[in-house]
């Protein structure tokens, strides 16, 4: 229901064309949109049969093993084969399943991943059959909103295939991704809030014409932090995989699916990946403009027309390389700490973060008093002072921080002490090394009487 | 679980039904009455159908779920089943399910030839070969009366190679561990360090697992030449994938968040249920039957048994990196004493009991020596007889009983063996560690989350293939 309302909010505000979005549509047919829109559905499908084969190509030269490389050159038409094979498997359904649901479930994450690739500005202005058009499906004022909301209708898929299945581990990886993906979407639209009070916008092209001097990653460095962090979490990868957990929940909320249904998911946590990374390097790395030093080759010849394309798909592919690597060198976490993590660092973090990039703002625009000259460059003293009050809180912070390490470490490692007595567990031990055996208490604790009779009566 | 009374009480409801007095109940399992029991609690263990227990569990409508994890579940080494009630994420209870890997191999054992015996108890823990060979022999030694006589060069093989299994052991268990929490490339470089032993083991026995190497009285041939070469070559590649291990592994902060203060089991819990082998050193207790009760000349080596105090699945973890690095250092111990004793005897001197044939590669692989063959088949007759006496009969052990433990990679590993003086074993048994230590999977497990019974059973390092037998 969500996104209905708000596809036709987007088409409404399209219509309008407020003066917000800096993406220009005035001169792109319908036609040419849904031209854009099988260009934007096909640059997805490529890159996702693209990245399976790239992710276990390159998490095989991480453990010195080839990967796959049999069919097609290197390998390359390996995810094909796999998606022709998935097809053609038989179809399972457990008998415990809710018929309905079990099959909506997959079209909801497959399709709904595609949707909100709709308001990622892939190029700058082109020229596509002899319009000049903004290579972005559309643009609106709450663009990154829109991303946003389309994730929260996305988990949708993967709680009702955790429900629909009736069986315990995709309950249980149903109920985890919920949580997981609710929490961890508070704390990513918390550290968004930093570029829009950057940008002045929540419109995906204003925020990319924002970037044009400095990219927010600089600024927003904290906020690109968490982001990261959050856009593992939101996409189910190690180390955040929990509501797959193979090793704990088998499959988790996929445990019950076979052939396309399974293929779907597949197919839409990848697509997933694609967004999250896509809304980062939107946001922070600068969109589709070129890197610093080539920007300014030749006045901005590589920084307009098609050449976005290629510098918003190199960024895209660092992404994909970071999330193969996560995925090579770590654990999964657990998770009540991943929860923890979410709920007592990333979002109270963030939110002090928002409040500092406001006062820091407000102080640029002068809000907050006079300023002083630094170097030649005029700094508000709020921002100035604020600085140094953060400075002495990491340091404070992080001498505590260290001293409740050292604390926690020496608990959990008591000293072994130098008599010991023997029974003090209920059951004879020997002595430690270093240990003298004291003479028995005879009031050793004596085991509740009602624990053996309860032990009986279990089969 | 009812006393031997109410059984029998059961057991007449059961059959109340029959005419009376035309049946007359046969006791087949021996579960009613006993003299040697007389008024002892008897128990019945019974299986069940698992969905009366679904039902039983749902029928106190309670907030909780019964978990059925395993036998076919990705993280419980093998067919372990663990039956799990879960309040949310939380384990109430846990107990262990065993017996789907049960082969028989003590109950066949009684069939075979004292030498047979080996190639059948390789197979139990399937990563520790040599120390159920090495076990198992020094049981059979000891029944014959010969362990003195043991070849010296013969131990210093059987160190070597159990020294390289326990490293083989270790490296498996922090491969599969890590996998388990989903760190892949801690199982890759796992597997790839294993793989070198694996080569070794090749060149020297033949065979990468289920080598039936070491036998009553020696070992089945000298290490090939080069082999000595080999060993020091992958000691050095060990030490070095060690580190890589030990990178991925020790200082990590969300594996140190895993595993620090889960599957806590202290020194009381260990005695009390019998727990051995790293589990046990995690708790500060130096035991090792290495240093405790030596066997096969271990005194004479130099080593460290590494403890450390946390009693948690890391504090495991941390110790069989390090034991491995212990037991490089005896394998380099052992490399010395090989080139020191090069071409003395690996089998005991009396041809009563020592396997007649020597191995040797031919054009067709490993087979028996074509110079044995020769002499059996073309000069001596005596030979030929006594190789067919030996080979088919075996030879005879005198009466008694022996119980021989060694310090396998995952606890104490024993073998009691009965003989009743004649060429086959009266019983074996065998006491392996991770029977024991799993015991413990309630212990350790209950109260925490689901995602730490994995952990928990990974710093255990059940082989159920060792716990069925």
């Amino acid at each position: 229901m969500s996104t209905l309302l708000a596809l036709t909010e987007t088409a409404s505000v399209v219509a309008a064309s407020t003066d917000n979005p800096r993406a220009d549509f005035r001169d792109t047919p319908l036609w040419l949109s849904a031209v854009k829109a099988l260009l934007v559905f096909v640059y997805l499908l490529i890159s996702t049969l693209l990245v399976i084969w790239f992710e276990r190509r390159v998490i095989g030269r991480m453990q010195q093993r080839p990967g796959p490389n049999r069919n097609g050159p290197f390998g390359l038409l390996q995810t094909l084969a796999d998606g022709m094979k998935s097809m053609l498997k038989e179809d399972v359904r457990p008998k415990a399943a809710d018929a309905f649901v079990f099959t909506l479930a997959p079209l909801i994450t497959a399709t709904m991943c595609f949707v909100a690739f709709s308001i990622i500005p892939l190029a700058g202005d082109v020229w596509m059959f002899g319009h000049r058009t903004p290579f972005q499906l559309t643009d609106t004022p709450v663009a990154v909103l829109l991303v946003l909301a389309i994730a929260g209708v996305g988990i949708y898929g993967v709680v009702l295939a955790g429900w629909s299945s009736g069986s315990t581990y995709p309950l249980m990886g149903g109920l985890r991704s919920s949580a997981q993906m609710i929490s961890y979407e508070i704390a990513m639209g918390l550290s968004l809030v930093a570029v829009f009070l950057y940008a002045g916008s929540m419109s995906t092209s204003q925020i990319v014409g924002a970037q044009r001097d400095l990219w927010f990653i600089i600024p927003a460095f904290f906020s690109f932090f968490v982001y990261v962090i959050t856009m593992v979490g939101e996409t189910n990868r190690l180390p955040f995989d929990l509501a797959e957990g193979e090793g704990e929940l088998t499959g988790g909320f996929h445990t019950e699916y076979g052939s396309m249904r399974f293929a779907m998911f597949f197919l839409g946590e990848y697509i997933n990946m694609f967004t999250v990374a896509a809304l980062a390097t939107t946001m922070f790395l600068g969109g589709w403009q070129a890197p610093p030093g080539i920007a300014a080759v030749n006045d901005g010849m590589f920084n307009e027309g098609w050449w976005g394309l290629l510098w918003f798909t190199v960024k895209l592919w660092m992404f994909m390389f970071v999330f193969v690597w996560l995925r090579g060198s770590l654990p999964r976490v657990r998770y009540d700490q991943f929860m923890r993590f979410g709920w007592k660092f990333l979002i109270p973090a963030t939110l002090a973060w928002v409040v500092l990039v406001a006062v820091f703002r407000a102080g640029q625009n002068g809000w907050l008093g006079g300023g002083v000259d630094v170097a030649g460059r005029r700094f508000p003293v709020v921002s100035l002072f604020l600085v140094g009050a953060i400075a002495v809180l990491a340091l404070v912070g992080g001498w505590l921080w260290d001293r409740r390490a050292e604390a926690k470490e020496a608990a959990a490692h008591p000293a072994v002490p130098d008599d010991v007595d023997p029974y003090a567990g209920g059951h004879p031990v020997p002595p430690l090394p270093g240990q003298r055996l004291r003479e028995p208490s005879l009031t050793a604790p004596a085991l509740p009487a009602g624990s053996d009779t309860k032990e009986a009566t279990r089969g | 679980m009812t006393t031997h009374d109410q059984d029998s009480h059961l057991f007449e409801t059961l059959h109340h039904d029959r005419p009376a007095g035309a049946f007359t109940p046969v006791d087949a399992y021996g579960a009613s009455v006993d003299e040697d029991t007389g008024d002892a609690p008897v128990f019945t263990v019974s299986g069940g159908d698992w969905n009366d227990l679904v039902d039983e569990a749902t029928a106190l409508h309670e907030e909780r779920i019964v978990v059925n994890m395993g036998p076919q579940h990705p993280s419980t080494h093998g067919v372990l089943r663990l039956i799990l009630e879960l309040d949310g994420e939380t384990v109430t209870e846990a107990r262990a399910g065993i017996g789907y890997l049960h082969t028989g191999i003590e109950k066949n054992m009684e069939y075979r030839t004292w030498v047979q015996g080996v190639t059948f108890c390789t197979r139990m823990d399937y990563l520790t070969p040599m120390m159920n060979e090495a076990a198992f022999c020094l049981s059979v030694e000891r029944l014959l009366g010969i362990t003195d006589s043991i070849p010296e060069r013969a131990s210093i093989i059987r160190v070597m190679m159990m020294e390289l299994t326990r490293v083989n052991s270790h490296l498996v268990a922090l491969g599969t561990g890590g996998l388990e929490l989903g760190a892949t490339t801690v199982m890759t470089v796992g597997f790839r360090e294993r793989e070198r032993i694996l080569r070794v083991f090749e060149a020297i026995t033949g065979l990468r697992m289920n080598n039936s190497y070491i036998r009553p009285g020696g070992v089945a041939q000298d290490v090939p030449h080069g082999a000595v070469d080999m060993v020091r070559e992958v000691v050095d590649e060990l030490r070095d994938g060690l580190h890589e291990l030990e990178l991925l592994l020790n200082e990590n902060p969300l594996l140190r968040g895993r595993t620090v203060g889960v599957g806590y089991l202290d020194l009381t819990g260990c005695i009390s249920l019998g727990v051995t082998g790293p589990v046990l050193r995690a708790t500060g207790l130096p035991h090792d039957l290495r240093k405790s009760s030596p066997y096969c000349g271990y005194e004479t080596y130099d080593f460290e048994v590494v403890t450390r105090t946390g009693c948690d699945a890391y504090d495991r973890l941390r110790i069989r990196i390090d034991e491995m690095y212990e037991s490089l250092k005896i394998v380099l111990q052992a490399l010395d004493r090989l080139q020191r004793t090069e071409g003395q005897p690996v089998m005991v001197e009396d041809k009563k009991i020592a396997w007649p044939a020597q191995l040797a590669i031919g054009g067709d692989g490993m087979g028996n020596s074509l110079d044995h063959i020769r002499e059996i088949m073309g000069t001596s007759m005596e030979s030929l007889i006594h190789h067919f006496k030996l080979v088919t009969e075996g030879f005879r052990v005198p009466p008694g009983q022996a119980y021989v433990p060694v310090e396998s990679a995952k606890g104490e590993l024993g073998c009691h063996l009965v003989s009743d003086g004649g060429t086959r074993p009266y019983r074996a048994h065998f006491r392996d560690p991770s029977f024991n230590n799993l015991q413990s999977v309630a212990a350790m497990c209950e109260g925490g989350q689901v995602a730490d019974v994995i952990v928990a059973v990974a710093s255990i390092d059940p082989v159920m293939g060792g716990v069925d037998r």
